[in-house]
């Protein structure tokens, strides 16, 4: 694994000077994975979201390389046809440089709108990385919640009222479905952890055909918690295993970081203002029901990286 | 050299892609297009031609596909029809604004609902504000011929628009023609190689496509799209004088089909044009002075010609094969009607609405336009611009 | 790196591309033709309070570099070199994980204030 020291020297491909909200996830993230990509050419394309709006106002661009937008829902479906355009100009001789794909999506470009195109783009194998960016919300229009979002959450379209508290439903399991995809390598990572974060993206940009990564990217603006906690936070969602680190590489599941103890989720949702209600009497119950969920999908991880099925040591 | 071979519409499009070589073609089969997508599909399966051909998985990533491709610096296709052609409409505008190149066969079908497989022009009346330009074809020759046309068009450095090819789907798509077809050679020669001047594989020049644009720069950012609009215009033109030279076949913006004396006129896309000109040919055997106006572009409209053919006719008839539901008849009367106007020749200019959901066209129709016509420049008055014809009222 | 037009398609020269620019002269889509070029954006005027690095206390382990949203950490040979306060808009992420608390968090109007006062007493 390279050091800090070694990466620093790489050329930075996202500048600064764009306009994401001080604190950003998306701003760390698209760092950390395009610094993997060392000094290869990179064309990257990006759903509609935050990332988007905020890197490329006219007449400015973040991008140290070339980028492309062209909608909300097919960042997939773009990058498929860059991608077959280079396979076809350097069949035919017409170019001879090497690329790398990636395109970036927010959780409502991946597990929603673009879910079909992204389905698409992988099950066609292209050879191309697509990075989720997890902020659990539609944070763009405003936090309005997604199939990514966890269950209680407090979003615009999912307020906690009087007798609703909160997104009633648990998250869509994004990564799990990639993995169900039969692709090279499909990984889910969390930027508490860079050492992770910069082996996955690595290996997503070597491997021959589709990968696929989904990071938790909080949003402080959506999640409302202290700005510059945004590390500690999410080491809370990886130790309260509400955000597992785990890869599938063909077809092999691997647990990549295990808990040493049982960490309750509250102590992942209590920084957090948009769950904030549910510590108010009357909610407990929402809480337990996400903690049997985290619980039951932790097992079911396990059996599937072929570890003992059991919870953490209280 | 020219062969003369008997095919349909679509083989003769897939023929023509063929030919062009493409190097990325994403699409997705709805019929009456499906063909297109199978026969050019065996083309790349037999090493025929050098198409990365990307097999989305719905029209509107095949649009999406062929963007990221044409953005990357390919020569880049896709071929749809009615729903498919509906369900890309958000990418056909970027692909404009973006000043794409894409050419795409439009197989025209009837929009659901209710659900109808058959011709009509719904379809391209949906993107007509869409920013791409548009060419019209009366038969399998036109169709290809056409096809050929749009890559030049779209890839003129002035224009760098999408061009769709659009041809009646069944009536021309599925019936077979003869027709001639140019050699490979040929056709390579004429459309040459695509040399975009920014693309996404440019390693020494990178470029961020696709950007975020405020009040401060969209507007500016249209009006170019405007001007790339009328600038298609003229090379439309050249285009078809420099095609005309390698198949000896005549393409400008507009048909006009016995106009010089004519005092009636009608006014018709694509296949019915055909029909039409029957029509005006017997009835000009009976000393009536009658012709017929075919744009072969749609958009960007061409109002100059159409001005130009109909100067000296008394009365006109649109005829469309889409509905506006405006209560104002179809969209080609609107411009047609908005171009005779500043004339002042006090032209009666009125709409029939026809063939939808694939209604047949009969000659009666056309002979019944005609009538109508001839009683309005008897009476010098126009009571109802608003018709249907062939309905069941 | 001002922002210029290689106008493609649309006639004009190579200009600075601003907003008193007419549409022949702005780049063909809105393209835009210098990679990185939010570099002369500057984003450092939002920031409210200002990382100040300690030199005696770093151990230029560059975490700090790793976790900033905004590029906006300089290192070289690496090593920590400086704030780009250009564009730091001063979220605080770079002192909470910074392992020796080699960076500190300051009021820019508290800055201000005290530059005032010196600049006073000379
Ligand atoms: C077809 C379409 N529908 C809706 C929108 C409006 N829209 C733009 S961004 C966005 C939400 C983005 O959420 P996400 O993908 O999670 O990215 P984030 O901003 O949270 O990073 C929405 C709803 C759009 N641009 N296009
Ligand atoms: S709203 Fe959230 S996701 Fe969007 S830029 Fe701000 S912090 Fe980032
Ligand atoms: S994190 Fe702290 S110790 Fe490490 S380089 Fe930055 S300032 Fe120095
Ligand atoms: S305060 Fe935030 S933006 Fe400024 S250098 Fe530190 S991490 Fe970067
Ligand atoms: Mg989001």
């Amino acid at each position: 694994m390279a050091t800090l020291k070694e990466l620093a020297k790489v050329e930075e491909r996202f500048v600064g000077g764009h306009r994401l909200c001080a604190g950003c996830g998306h701003g760390i993230s698209v760092r950390m994975v395009l610094n993997a990509a060392e000094d290869a050419n990179v064309v990257v394309g990006c759903a509609t979201g935050c990332l988007e709006v905020a890197s490329t106002i006219y007449p400015y661009t973040a991008w140290n390389c070339s980028f492309i937008h062209s909608a909300f829902e097919n960042a997939g479906a773009t990058i498929s046809g860059v991608e077959a355009a280079y396979k076809s100009l350097k069949k035919q001789g017409k170019i001879d440089k090497d690329f790398k794909f990636v395109a970036f999506g927010g959780d409502g470009g991946t597990y929603d709108i673009g879910f079909q195109s992204l389905s698409g783009a992988m099950e066609r194998g292209h050879n191309i990385v697509y990075v989720c960016l997890d902020n659990e919300a539609y944070m763009n229009t405003g936090i309005q919640r997604s199939s990514a979002t966890p269950m209680g959450a407090d979003t615009t379209t999912s307020p906690a009222g009087k007798v609703v508290p909160g997104k009633q439903q648990p998250r869509k399991d994004l990564t799990a479905i990639m993995a169900a995809h039969n692709i090279p390598y499909a990984a889910q990572t969390a930027i508490s952890n860079w050492q992770d974060v910069h082996r996955k993206a690595k290996k997503a940009f070597d491997v021959e055909g589709p990968a696929f990564i989904n990071i938790l990217s909080p949003c402080p603006r959506g999640w409302r918690y202290n700005t510059p906690d945004i590390v500690e936070l999410v080491k809370k969602a990886v130790e309260t295993r509400f955000w597992p680190m785990y890869e599938v590489e063909n077809g092999k599941w691997k647990l990549n970081y295990k808990p040493k103890k049982y960490v309750p989720i509250e102590e992942f949702l209590k920084p957090q203002g948009r769950f904030r209600h549910l510590f108010a009497p009357g909610n407990e119950h929402v809480i337990k029901a996400i903690q049997k969920e985290v619980d039951e999908r932790w097992l079911a991880l396990l059996e599937r990286c072929g570890e003992t099925p059991e919870l953490p040591p209280k | 050299m020219k062969n003369k071979v008997a095919i349909t519409g679509n083989e003769a499009v897939a023929q023509a892609m063929k030919q062009i070589n493409p190097d990325v073609v994403a699409a997705y089969p709805i019929t009456p297009q499906t063909e297109v997508v199978q026969i050019f599909s065996s083309f790349v399966s037999n090493g025929q031609v050098d198409t990365e051909f990307v097999t989305v998985e719905s029209e509107h990533s095949a649009m999406s596909a062929a963007i990221g491709a044409s953005a990357a610096g390919a020569r880049a296709m896709t071929a749809t029809s009615s729903q498919g052609l509906a369900l890309m409409f958000e990418m056909v505008y970027i692909a404009s604004s973006l000043r794409l190149p894409i050419v795409f066969p439009v197989v025209n079908r009837a929009l659901s609902g209710p659900i109808n497989i058959h011709c009509d022009h719904s379809d391209a009346m949906g993107v007509k504000d869409a920013g791409v330009i548009q060419l019209f074809s009366e038969n399998a020759q036109e169709a290809y011929d056409n096809m050929i046309q749009a890559v030049r068009i779209a890839e003129h450095p002035d224009v760098l628009l999408p061009v769709s090819v659009n041809f009646d789907g069944f009536i021309t798509s599925h019936a077979l023609d003869v027709l001639e077809v140019l050699d490979d050679e040929t056709v390579k020669n004429f459309v040459g190689q695509y040399q975009p001047e920014e693309y996404l594989l440019d390693a020494q020049n990178p470029v961020s496509m696709g950007n975020f644009d405020m009040y401060d720069f969209y507007f500016e950012h249209k009006r170019q799209q405007v001007a790339a609009m009328e600038a298609a215009k003229k090379v439309i033109e050249e285009v078809g004088k420099e095609y005309e030279a390698i198949s000896g076949r005549k393409y400008g913006l507009v048909d006009a089909y016995r106009l010089d004396d004519a005092e009636m006129a009608v006014v018709v896309l694509n296949s019915a044009a055909g029909s039409a000109k029957g029509v005006v040919d017997e009835l000009r055997e009976k000393g009536l002075k009658v012709g017929v106006l075919k744009p072969r572009v749609f958009r960007p409209f061409p109002f100059e010609a159409v001005q130009d053919a109909l100067k000296k006719v008394k009365a006109v008839a649109v005829l469309d094969r889409a509905e506006t539901f405006s209560t104002l008849g179809g969209p080609m009367f609107a411009d047609v009607r908005t171009a005779l106007y500043d004339l002042k020749n006090d032209i009666k200019v009125i709409n029939y609405v026809y063939g939808l959901g694939g209604r047949d066209l009969r000659l009666e129709d056309v002979e019944k336009v005609f009538d109508d016509l001839a009683n309005i420049v008897k009476s010098g008055r126009a009571d109802k611009f608003v018709n249907y014809l062939g309905l069941r009222e | 790196m001002t922002p210029f037009n290689r106008n493609f398609g649309q006639g004009g020269t190579r200009k600075a591309i601003s907003p008193d620019m007419n549409w022949r002269e702005l780049t063909k889509a809105g393209n835009i033709y210098e990679p990185g070029n939010s570099a002369s954006y500057e984003t450092g005027d939002w920031r409210t309070i200002r990382p100040v690095w300690n030199k005696d206390r770093c151990i230029h382990c560059l975490i700090c570099w790793r976790y900033c949203p905004d590029a906006s950490i300089i290192s070289t040979d690496g090593k920590f070199d400086s704030f780009d306060y250009k564009h730091c808009k001063g979220c605080g992420i770079c002192a909470k994980v910074c392992p020796v608390h080699a960076i500190d968090m300051f009021s820019e109007d508290e800055i201000d204030r005290q530059e005032e006062a010196s600049k006073n007493e000379k």
